[in-house]
């Protein structure tokens, strides 16, 4: 394999964002004819890097990317199609209203004169249909299709632009373990006829059974690559982790000398779903993390808590008594609150003032004669909040739109801490938050821990759950599927979390 | 191609002086940005009126303005409950044949012997009964407002003229003429009724813990959910606001006219009052928004159909000129705050 020459090669390849520096000096090669799996946690930089390859985002200068060995630009998504390049999304990109033969040929429809050539159309897609070995017809809407038919489409859509370069994205994220079957033969089908794949996964055994070569990315920076036979679980989870604790993840609360009762229980949760048979006890002053991958069920399972979203199964306690929580307010009523993970569409009003968004929970409890807002009040709290949690802003009538991200997730903080929360479940909670804001936050969860408060963290940054929490429970594929750092548990390390959370732990025994 | 260039350049040259002007000239710009949405359309208003003082030089006379307030009283109320529901990010089309069919109960209610004057509650009420219905589709059977309202264009109307047997109603001896025709302090009652309504809606809005809610809905309602508000109630609230608002819009416009006529009473009303919230800056999609704007809007509406009258502009242009005024003032404003938003 080695000798033939590289169908792809990026070498040096570095994104700055704003602030961030997503990638940093990432080489990769691939030859033609080979399964190359991509690995590193969320936000290791693969989605980045794949990005750059396709067109959406552009490469700091000084990196190059050359295909079978000629030097190329790859300056929009037409550029990498006319390279041979595809990208099979996590989100398919297919348009649901539309017939197989339109999608795939969307954008180079065939004409005779002004006219769309359906005839023509539909025979091309139907040979390589007819290829693939598929059961539907290229004349077939899209919205008939399951999940895993419309990911063939996808790859026939990829296959009829002649792409010699395939990227897929987490494949069999949404699809049946026969379905993953079909997938994978046809995978390895394309594999014989010549195409490179680059194949982007969490899941450990996808790896062993289909990887000719793996590449593992860390916080922007590439680690290294193995060869099939080399690839061990062990070893790749070191890669992927590496060492890199920093100080300021403080901890005082110290939960393993003082934890208290247990405050708040779930049962059996599940929407029948995304979120199966989940259940977790949480003790008085204890911060508890909730690991996975992203899709793990880790967002679904907080939202069916909060009640948010109807729940198929599963009970909720406090202190010992159910609860009934139908709708976000019962469970702000019950003294159990939820920070979004995405602030700007399901947190804020930034049309209103920091002193609105700060207050909205509490303005029925401070009002007087039954609905007349007490500004006074208001003020007040608007006031403590902006010294206690130091949000810099000029004044609590600013709009909330126009604060920094970390100013604003302390806003919203600020809002659910208003309510004298007994049970905190934060999403995410230094999401776009600078590093000044992270280490503040941090502080926060720690004081609410010591003054008895529950704390959930849910949080894809791995340094941060082991940094913050004193016990961890790990999801994947919407189960809690271990946990660690309580007793009778492996302790809370990077590497015990993420073999659970790819299945590893499953694969060694 | 070369304008980054030049930008770094003159930072580069002038340093950190230069950038504490440039924050304090953007300062600036927030701050005058601030005031133009506060003022609004007012400047509109007084130019509109210097210029039909300059063609007709009649038009600021005290009896004028008083014959303007009054033209303009029964669109502010029914403005102001669609400034309500537009907060929301809603529409109500159907607000002016609420107002046909509650004029039609007013004057059926006023002809019950001796308990005329029950024809006023009888027609809150049936505003907001029909503003309720609305409010229900929509908030419990989740249908779009622009959809349901629609409906209740057209099946209202229908009610409005079953009520009246499809002929206009009369009663010359009206309890309750005196709110169309009569004055309090020299202002005509309507006016008073109007201005009542700006108040009352203006401390809903800020001074409760439900404007606060409405705001919230309407700049963003999934946020507004996950944070405990009960949003149904508040769709419910704004829709039934607006139907009461249109009951006393009907009640309003049988005093004036001792008559109610169901197919033709409040036909396109709804046209105006979106028109005079749009012209208050209120936006179309929710969230933002004032009554203050609403009730300049409305005046200038009024303001432009006397003005046109006194000046001797026919019926036909007067359609036009309007049209293309409400047109031309919007987008002047959204021109204006989209230039001082850019930097």
């Amino acid at each position: 394999m080695t000798g033939s020459t590289p169908i792809l090669e990026m070498k040096d390849i570095s994104k700055t964002f704003p602030g961030v520096k997503a990638l940093t000096n990432v080489s990769l090669t691939i030859y033609p004819g080979e399964i190359h799996a991509l690995m590193g946690e969320n936000g290791a930089g693969k989605s980045t890097l794949m990005k750059i390859l396709s067109g959406a985002y552009q490469a700091d200068p000084g990196g190059e990317i050359r295909i079978n060995g000629q030097h190329v630009t790859i300056d929009g998504p037409l550029a990498a199609r006319q390279h041979g390049i595809s990208i099979i999304y996590q989100e398919l990109s297919l348009a649901p209203n539309l017939t197989v033969a339109e999608n795939m040929l969307l954008g180079r429809e065939h004409t005779s004169g002004p006219m769309v050539d359906r005839r023509s159309m539909e025979k091309a897609c139907q040979d390589v249909l007819g290829r693939l070995g598929v059961h539907f017809r290229a004349t077939t809407k899209v919205s008939e299709l399951s999940m895993a038919e419309r990911q063939l489409v996808e790859i026939a859509r990829a296959l009829i632009a002649n792409s010699r370069i395939l990227v897929m994205d987490e494949p069999t994220t949404s699809l049946s373990s026969r379905e993953t079957e079909v997938l994978f033969t046809l995978v390895r089908q394309l594999r014989a006829e010549g195409l490179a794949i680059i194949y982007i996964s969490h899941r450990m055994a996808e790896i062993y059974e289909l990887a000719d070569r793996v590449s593992v990315l860390r916080d922007g920076s590439y680690v290294g690559t193995l060869v099939a036979d080399e690839i061990s679980a062990e070893r790749l989870v070191q890669m992927m982790v590496g060492r890199d604790l920093s100080s300021f993840y403080k901890k005082e609360h110290d939960a393993h000398q003082s934890r208290g009762p247990v405050l708040f229980e779930v049962r059996n949760m599940g929407d029948g779903l995304r979120v199966r048979d989940c259940s977790l006890q949480l003790h008085e002053g204890e911060v508890l993390g909730i690991a996975g991958l992203v899709g793990a069920g880790r967002t679904e399972l907080a939202r069916l808590i909060y009640g948010a979203d109807p729940r198929a199964s599963g009970e909720i306690l406090l202190q010992g008594k159910r609860l009934s929580i139908n709708a976000p307010e019962d469970a702000i009523a019950s003294g159990v609150v939820y920070l979004t993970e995405d602030r700007k569409h399901l947190g804020l009003f930034l049309d209103l003032t920091v002193r609105e968004n700060v207050n909205v929970n509490v303005l029925g409890r401070d009002a007087r004669m039954g609905g007349v807002l007490n500004l006074k009040s208001a003020k007040e709290r608007a006031a403590a909040a902006i010294k206690a949690l130091a949000i810099r802003v000029a004044g609590d009538g600013v709009l909330v739109g126009s604060l920094s991200g970390g100013n604003q997730q302390k806003v919203l903080l600020s809002r659910l801490l208003e309510t004298k929360p007994k049970v905190l479940i934060l999403d995410e909670p230094t999401r776009g938050v600078d590093i000044g804001a992270k280490s503040e936050i941090y502080r926060l969860i720690d004081n609410l821990a010591r003054n008895g408060v529950g704390v959930i963290v849910i949080s894809s940054e791995l340094p941060e759950i082991v940094g913050i929490c004193d016990r961890v429970l790990v999801m994947r594929e919407g189960r809690i599927e271990g946990e660690v750092g309580g007793t009778g548990h492996p302790p809370v390390t990077q590497e015990n979390i993420i073999s659970i959370a790819t299945g590893v732990r499953e694969a060694a025994e | 191609m070369t304008s980054p260039n030049d930008t770094s350049a003159s930072i580069q040259a002038t340093g950190a002086a230069g950038v504490d002007a440039a924050s304090q000239s953007k300062q600036r710009r927030l701050a005058w940005r601030s005031t133009l949405q506060a003022i609004g359309m007012l400047p509109v208003l007084i130019i509109l009126g210097v210029v039909f003082e300059l063609m007709s030089g009649r038009f600021m006379s005290f009896q004028n303005l008083s014959i303007v307030m009054q033209q303009a009283s029964i669109n502010t109320v029914l403005a102001a409950g669609m400034t309500f529901v537009i907060l929301t990010g809603g529409i109500d089309l159907s607000v002016g044949s609420i107002l046909a069919a509650a004029a039609m109960v007013a004057i059926l209610g006023s002809l019950i012997p001796d308990w005329g004057m029950l024809g006023i509650p009888a027609a809150l009420l049936a505003g907001l009964g029909f503003g309720l219905l609305n409010g229900a589709l929509i908030a419990f059977a989740k249908l779009p407002p622009f959809i349901v309202t629609l409906g209740s264009l057209t099946a209202v109307r229908g009610v409005a003229r079953l009520l009246g047997g499809d002929t206009t109603q009369f009663n010359p001896q009206l309890p309750f003429a005196f709110i169309g025709n009569g004055t309090l302090f020299g202002l005509p009652w309507l006016v008073w009724i109007a201005f009542a309504v700006v108040i009352i809606s203006w401390f809903i809005l800020r001074r409760t813990v439900l404007g606060v809610h409405i705001y919230a809905v309407g700049g963003n309602p999934d946020a507004a959910r996950l944070t405990g508000i009960k949003v149904w109630a508040v769709l419910l609230f704004v829709y039934a606001f607006s139907g009461l608002a249109a009951g006393l819009g009907g009640v309003m416009s049988a005093a004036r006219l001792f008559a109610a006529n169901g197919l033709q009473l409040g036909q396109s009303y709804e046209l105006d009052a979106i028109a005079a919230v749009i012209l208050g800056g209120t936006s179309f999609v929710g969230g933002i928004g004032s009554i203050w704007g609403t009730l300049i809007g409305a005046l200038i509406i009024a303001i432009l159909t006397n003005g046109l009258i006194l000046v001797g502009v026919s019926d036909i242009w007067q359609f036009i000129i309007k049209g293309l005024v409400i047109i031309g003032a919007v987008a002047l404003d959204r021109y204006r705050l989209k230039g001082s938003a850019r930097t």
